[in-house]
C-alpha cells in the first residue's frame, strides 16, 4: 500500500500566547503562530511553498489560507482552507503531508489561528456553535454542540456503568498536567468535588467538563525527511494517519458509544506498522472529559468501557498506561475554537523531541495525536516518531 | 414563544414532512425499492440511491435512546427554557431523531423509556415534533 510512513517530517513548532489575549485578530495569531514556527525551523519563509489552515469563527476570510498567506507576504503554490471541525487539525498534518509525499509542494506550513474569546463574545461563541448545527433538524430544539457529545457520554454511562467522578478525573488530571505547562490558561488545581460542585450545562457535563474558550494559535513547519535531517531540529516523523467521516447528524450516527475513531486510529496504526501498546504519550482531543474516556477506548488504548476505570486507576498521566494531554489540553490549557486540536500536535512533537521539560515523558519515541468534531461526526489521527522507521 | 430561535428554512426535500406534522402526522420515507427506512427527508434513498422514496406516517411513538438536561441556553432566546432535556429518540420504526421532552422533569428521564410524540404548534406554518413520557412499552 502507498503511504507517507516515515516520508515527511515536522521541522518545526510555534504557539502563540493563549488564554485571553485582547486586540489581536484571528490572522495575528495565525501568522504570529507560524513566524515562531518558521523560527524554530530555521526556515526561511520564501521557502514555504505551501500553506494549510482553517476558517475562523470571528474572521471574515473565506479562504483563510489565502488571507494568511499575504498577511505573511507569501505567495504558495499549495493552498488549502480545510474544515472538518475539531478534526481539522489532524486532518490538516496528514493533507500537508500527502502533498509533499506528492510533489504538491516542498515545505508546508500548517496553522491555525482564532479570537473566540476576545472577538465574539461568550454568549455568541455558543450562539454560533449552535448555528452550526442542522438548521431544521437540531437546531430548533436547542441543540448547543456540547449536547451532541452529552448525549454519547449520558449513553455511555447507560451502557458501561462509567460515573461522573470518572469523567470529572479527566479534568483533574488534565488541570495538573497544565500547572506544569508555562503560560496556560488555567493556574489553580481544582479537585472531583469542584467539577462536580461547578456549573452544570448540559447532562451530565458541568462547566469543568468542557473545555474552555480561549484566543490563541499554533504552527508546524513540515518538509520532506530528507530535507529535515539537514535543519537545525531532530525531525519528527510523521508514520501514520487516518481519518473517518461516518455522519453529519448525531441522529445518523450508527452508535454513540463506538466513533470513526476506531476505523481513524485503525487506519493510522496500520499505516505506521505500530499498534496503541506502542504509544508513549498521546494528545487527545479533549473537548468535554467524557470524549477522553471514550477515545481511550476507540484509540486501542483500553477495551470498550474499560475507558473510566483505566481513568480513575491513574492510567492518563505520568507513569500510567499512555499519559495524555500532558499541557493540559482544551480543558486547561487553551480551546480558540479550530485551534485547540493543533495544541495537542504541538505537544507531543516537543515530546519527542525531548523538550517537554517537567511534562516530559522519559524516552518517549512515538505519539499518537487525536482530533475529533461536530459531536464524533468527523475523526482524525496521527501518529508520529523520532525516527521514518521506513 | 419561539420568538427570534433558529427554525426551519424548509426546502423541497422536507417541504412535504412540514406539511405533515402541520396536520398533525410525523412523515418517514419508505424507499419503494430496497425497504429502507429513513430520516432525515431526502430526494434519494440514503441505502440504496432509489429514488422512489415515499412518505408514510409514522407511530409517533418510540423509546428514549439518549438525553441530556440543558441548563445553559444556546442562545439568550433558549433561556426561558432552561432547564429543557434534548432526547435523542429511536423512533418505533428504527430511525432516530432529535427532539425535546414536554411534561417531564429532568430527574424522572431515563434511557429506554418509552415516549410519543406531541405536536407543538410554533405558528400557523410551523409545528414543532416534541415528546412525552407515555404510559406503556413500544411495539410495532
Amino acid at each position: 500500500m502507498r503511504s507517507y510512513k516515515g516520508q515527511v517530517a515536522i521541522v518545526g513548532v510555534g504557539e502563540t500566547p493563549v488564554g485571553k489575549v485582547p486586540g489581536r485578530s484571528a490572522l495575528w495569531f495565525n501568522a504570529e503562530a507560524t513566524r515562531l514556527a518558521l523560527e524554530d525551523a530555521g526556515i526561511d519563509k520564501s521557502q514555504v511553498d505551501g500553506l494549510v489552515t482553517a476558517p475562523s469563527f470571528v474572521a471574515p476570510f473565506a479562504r483563510m489560507s489565502v488571507a494568511v498567506s499575504e498577511y505573511l507576504g507569501i505567495r504558495p503554490t499549495f493552498s488549502n482552507t480545510l474544515n472538518v471541525s475539531g478534526a481539522t487539525a489532524a486532518a490538516s498534518v496528514s493533507v500537508a503531508a500527502a502533498a509533499i509525499h506528492a510533489g504538491l509542494a516542498d515545505t508546508v506550513v500548517v496553522c491555525c489561528g482564532d479570537n473566540m474569546l476576545s472577538g465574539l463574545t461568550r454568549d455568541l461563541a455558543v450562539k454560533a456553535l449552535v448555528e452550526s448545527r442542522d438548521p431544521q433538524y437540531e437546531a430548533p430544539f436547542g441543540l448547543l454542540v456540547a449536547t451532541t457529545f452529552a448525549l454519547t457520554a449520558q449513553r455511555h454511562m447507560a451502557e458501561y456503568g462509567t460515573t461522573p467522578e470518572q469523567l470529572a478525573r479527566v479534568a483533574v488530571v488534565t488541570r495538573q498536567h497544565a500547572l506544569r505547562k508555562p503560560g496556560a490558561q488555567m493556574t489553580t488545581p481544582i479537585t472531583v468535588a469542584d467539577v462536580l460542585a461547578s456549573k452544570p450545562i448540559t447532562t451530565p457535563y458541568h462547566m469543568l467538563d468542557c473545555a474552555l474558550v480561549s484566543d490563541g494559535g499554533a504552527a508546524l513547519v513540515l518538509t520532506a525527511a530528507e530535507r529535515a535531517r539537514d535543519l537545525r531540529r531532530k525531525p519528527v516523523y510523521l508514520l501514520g494517519g487516518g481519518e473517518s467521516y461516518t455522519q453529519e447528524h448525531i441522529f445518523c450516527a450508527e452508535s454513540l458509544t463506538t466513533t470513526g475513531a476506531a476505523i481513524s486510529s485503525r487506519r493510522a496504526y496500520a499505516m505506521a506498522g505500530v499498534g496503541p501498546g506502542d504509544m508513549d504519550v498521546a494528545g487527545v482531543y479533549d473537548c468535554f472529559t467524557g470524549t477522553v474516556i471514550m477515545m481511550l477506548e476507540d484509540l486501542g488504548f483500553c477495551k470498550k468501557g474499560e475507558g473510566g476505570p483505566v481513568v480513575e486507576a491513574g492510567e492518563i498521566t505520568h507513569g500510567g498506561r499512555i499519559p495524555i494531554n500532558t499541557h493540559g489540553g482544551m480543558l486547561s490549557y487553551a480551546h480558540p475554537g479550530l485551534p485547540g486540536g493543533y495544541f495537542h500536535i504541538v505537544e507531543m512533537v516537543r515530546q519527542l523531541r525531548g523538550e517537554a521539560g517537567a511534562r516530559q515523558v522519559a524516552g518517549a519515541e512515538l505519539a499518537l495525536c487525536h482530533s475529533l468534531g461536530g459531536g464524533f461526526a468527523t475523526n482524525a489521527t496521527i501518529i508520529l516518531g523520532t525516527e521514518p522507521r521506513a | 414563544m419561539s420568538a427570534g430561535k433558529p427554525l426551519p428554512r424548509i426546502d423541497d426535500d422536507t417541504r412535504e414532512y412540514w406539511a405533515g406534522l402541520a396536520r398533525g402526522e410525523l412523515l418517514l420515507q419508505h424507499c419503494r425499492d430496497c425497504g429502507h427506512v429513513q430520516f432525515y427527508q431526502r430526494a434519494l434513498c440514503g441505502r440504496c440511491l432509489g429514488a422512489r422514496v415515499e412518505h408514510r406516517p409514522a407511530s409517533g411513538r418510540g423509546s428514549i435512546y439518549s438525553f441530556s438536561t440543558v441548563h445553559r441556553a444556546p442562545s439568550p432566546e433558549f433561556k426561558a427554557d432552561v432547564p429543557y432535556t434534548v432526547v435523542l429518540v429511536e423512533l418505533a420504526e428504527g430511525p432516530r431523531m432529535i427532539s425535546t421532552l414536554v411534561d417531564t422533569p429532568p430527574e424522572a428521564v431515563r434511557i429506554g423509556q418509552p415516549v410519543e410524540i406531541v405536536y407543538d404548534r410554533v405558528s400557523p406554518e410551523l409545528t414543532l415534533p416534541r415528546f412525552r413520557r407515555a404510559a406503556a412499552p413500544t411495539t410495532i
